[in-house]
């Protein structure tokens, strides 16, 4: 058996290199934390930059104009963005709505692919990949019925609708997006309400792309948190390193210094478990399904617990707006619940490796 | 080389070698001789110069072909400890002597390292070794020396220069324990066994030709050695392999012993011992051709924590058959298996986890100054001349 690489390779240190002079650039955290008062205006302008390094045709094959690229290096690119909280819609419509649709002959991948158009998948933002699917309904050529808390939704002009007979692609102009106040606004949620929608027809069985789609999600979400956790770990070590008190550098107390040593024990920990789930996922390993669920239910809570330490280990600073570290524990805590909370995701693997209640 | 060569080099030597009519003994030295004992080791000592994940490979083509193993659970310090220090710092002529007997499990080793004053604080030793002409000569009290019941030579950690600071006073040795001057005392443990003992040593004789690294060295070479001991204690299998598999098994044997609570515990260690394997194997493909260095502490910190977290939670699922534990008796064991024995017992030992090779409190200083750069602990005695240091 030839263990899978759990490392980087150089292409992929390449690649984040890039993504990583591009963000440094383009997203600054002012800008993000300017979100939270109304003002987007990053938003089209660090996405349109995305585009032009070809990454929202990472995960398409090269016939149908993407880069052919894997989940490997969409995982790379998510660490990125996770370390920045960066507003933009390279989860839901680069990796999770393009999943739904590799299957399908539809020139909208190609369109995906390009940067052209943005697409999300019409599920509520906290659904695990087994879970019960929204009810839209099909009446003649029209679909009426309503999803809520939909990721990625705003910053998409078309939307995936799986109905019982088939998945459709719907442009948003034919439906309602109306975008609500979230706990996390770097990746803002939108109820979506199709009343007599029309649609094209993309695939005639939802279901398996759906569930393929949300377990790559969920698959390579984990790399954004081990981004975001890994952001929180070296500023607050950083910041630790020079702020004083009692006459000394804070990080040499002893107490401090252990919690960090368990915060890295941990964030090295949840690399191995992300990398593992991008890996199974870019072979289409057997294990890729378990190996999601591992990363999700142990990176959901290491990165809530990053951000929480950042917060409370940067003391009055963190507890303020000015400070980003808010950023992240906004991020955190809504990517914990999205797609499945850790506890849905540790029930699911009780049944897929037969420890069941 | 790949797989496909080396797998052709183990049937050609099963094809000479036939394990069911060789001599054990036999057929383990030629394997050495063949380099397929540990293939990361150099030619000529016991492998092939390969990367360190061919190893299972190679087990396993010689575990289907029913060889006889070399026993690794019965030489764990010698395997895991020793001979990576001895192939670092080692003499030919040392390399020579000491690898083969080591790895055949001809010769047991054991580890003189802690002592009633120095557990933590290693660096304390005061174990004397005195230069004798071409001799040391070598007196004081180890303690906590797991399997020195059983051992030929020991890896010994000993003062030669009290007027220096402690970490630079010290000096490495490999110490033969049939020494007349060498006295093990059984120390019976929370388990009822004893695992370990004290070991007394007064005016053993050591020839200069066992001394590993310089005289001064000491440190040096036993960082090495704990580098090596907290990653080979760390060391993961298979999925389910260790504690996790053990406990799984109940579970799957006992769906009368379920509770709602017990089972999001159950699945909660699993993933963390799962992702905790993942890392072991993301650690060794980093360090796939590089020492161990500092980062194996954070897997020690997990496996201990795991370890003592499933152990206790499988007392908990057996319920009344976990108020009983097998057996009291003092034995003296000829090997240690964290998952063996009765549940009872593998809570106990795995208590051992988060003291034996650095304790936890150690590893996370470690991790907190070597990786992260964190400020080190306030030392007084750090530039003292040892003599010096208050006892
Ligand atoms: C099962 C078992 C097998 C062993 N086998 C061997 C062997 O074969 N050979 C060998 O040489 N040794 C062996 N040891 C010894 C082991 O390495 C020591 O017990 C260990 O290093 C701790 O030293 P100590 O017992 O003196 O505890 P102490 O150093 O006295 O520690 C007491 C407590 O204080 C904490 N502490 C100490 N210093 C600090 C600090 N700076 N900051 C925070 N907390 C601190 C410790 O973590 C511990 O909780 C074995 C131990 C066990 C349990």
């Amino acid at each position: 058996m030839s263990e899978l690489d759990l490392l980087y390779t150089e292409i992929e240190e390449d690649l984040r290199s890039s993504v990583r002079d591009l963000l440094a650039d383009r997203c600054e955290l002012d800008a993000v934390t300017r979100i939270y008062d109304g003002d987007r205006s990053l938003v089209d302008g660090l996405w349109k930059s995305l585009v032009d390094i070809g990454l929202a045709g990472l995960l398409v094959p090269e016939d149908r104009g993407g880069q052919g690229a894997s989940a490997r290096e969409a995982a790379v690119v998510l660490e990125e963005l996770g370390r920045t909280a960066a507003p933009v819609p390279f989860l839901t419509s680069s990796v999770i709505a393009t999943t739904a649709l590799l299957d399908s002959d539809t020139a909208l991948l190609e369109q995906l692919a390009t940067g052209e158009r943005v697409a999300a998948l019409a599920v509520p933002w906290s659904a695990a990949p087994d879970a019960q699917l929204p009810a839209v309904r099909l009446e003649g050529d029209r679909l009426t019925g309503t999803v809520t808390s939909v990721a990625g939704a705003i910053e998409a002009d078309v939307l995936l609708v799986a109905t019982g007979s088939g998945l459709y692609a719907v442009d948003v102009s034919a439906v309602t997006v109306k975008p609500l106040v979230c706990l996390d606004m770097t990746r803002q949620l939108a109820d979506v309400t199709l009343d007599g929608a029309t649609g094209a027809l993309v695939l005639v069985d939802a279901e398996p792309a759906v569930r393929r789609a949300l377990d790559a999600g969920a698959a390579l979400m984990a790399s954004e948190q081990l981004g975001l956790s890994r952001w929180c770990l070296e500023t607050t070590v950083a910041y630790l390193q020079v702020r004083k008190q009692f006459g000394r550098v804070l990080g040499g107390f002893q107490a401090l210094k252990h919690r960090l040593a368990d915060l890295y024990t941990g964030v090295e920990s949840g690399a191995a478990a992300a990398r593992h789930a991008a890996a199974t996922s870019a072979e289409g390993d057997p294990d890729a399904t378990v190996a999601a669920s591992i990363a999700q239910a142990y990176l959901s809570d290491l990165a809530v617990r990053a951000a929480e330490e950042a917060v409370q280990l940067h003391g009055g600073i963190g507890m303020t707006w000015e400070h980003p570290a808010h950023l992240y524990l906004k991020r955190a805590k809504s990517d914990q619940i999205a797609l499945g909370t850790p506890g849905r995701h540790r029930v699911r693997l009780g049944a897929l490796v037969d420890l069941r209640p | 080389m790949s797989t496909a060569p080396l797998q052709r080099k183990v049937e050609e030597f099963l094809a000479v070698h036939d394990p069911s009519t060789t001599d054990r003994l036999e057929f383990l030295r030629a394997r050495y001789d063949e380099g397929l004992a540990w293939v990361h080791y150099p030619v000529g000592r016991g492998g092939l110069g390969l990367a360190q994940e061919l190893q299972s490979e190679v087990e396993r083509l010689f575990v289907e072909a029913g060889a006889p193993d070399n026993k690794p659970g019965h030489n764990v310090i010698g395997l895991g400890m020793a001979a990576p220090t001895i192939l670092e710092f080692g003499t030919e002529e040392q390399k020579n002597r000491f690898l083969r007997p080591l790895w055949t499990g001809e010769e047991i080793w054991c580890q003189l390292f802690s002592e009633p004053g120095a557990g933590s604080d290693l660096a304390n030793v005061s174990t004397r070794a005195r230069r004798d002409g071409d001799e040391w000569v070598v007196s004081g009290q180890k303690v906590w020396t797991s399997g020195a019941q059983n051992a030929r030579f020991a890896i010994l950690l000993a003062r030669t220069d009290p007027d220096e600071p402690k970490h630079l006073g010290l000096t490495y040795f490999l110490c033969d324990m049939t020494d007349p001057g060498v006295e093990v005392r059984p120390l019976r443990q929370i388990t009822g066994e004893a695992e370990f003992n004290e070991v007394f040593l007064t005016d053993v004789r050591i020839p200069g030709s066992q001394r590993l690294g310089e005289v001064g060295q000491g440190w040096k070479v036993a960082n090495a050695t704990l580098n090596n001991e907290r990653i080979s204690i760390g060391k993961g299998a298979d999925r389910e392999g260790g504690m996790i598999g053990v406990v799984a098994q109940t579970w799957r044997r006992r769906p009368e012993l379920h509770t709602p609570e017990l089972h999001d515990r159950l699945l909660r260690l699993w993933v963390e011992a799962e992702v905790s394997r993942l890392t072991g194997a993301r650690l060794r493909q980093k360090l796939a051709h590089g020492q161990p260095g500092p980062e194996g502490s954070a897997m020690k910190l997990s496996f201990a924590r795991i370890a003592q977290e499933l152990s206790g939670l499988e007392l908990e699922l057996l319920g009344e058959q976990g108020l009983h534990y097998s057996d009291w008796t003092l034995v003296r064991p000829d090997h240690v298996d964290f998952t063996g024995r009765d549940a009872g017992y593998r809570y106990l030992r795995a208590k051992g986890n988060s003291i034996e090779g650095g304790t936890s409190e150690i590893l996370r200083n470690i991790v907190a100054e070597r990786v992260l750069g964190l400020p080190g602990e306030h030392r007084v005695d750090k530039d003292l001349p040892w003599k010096e240091i208050a006892k």
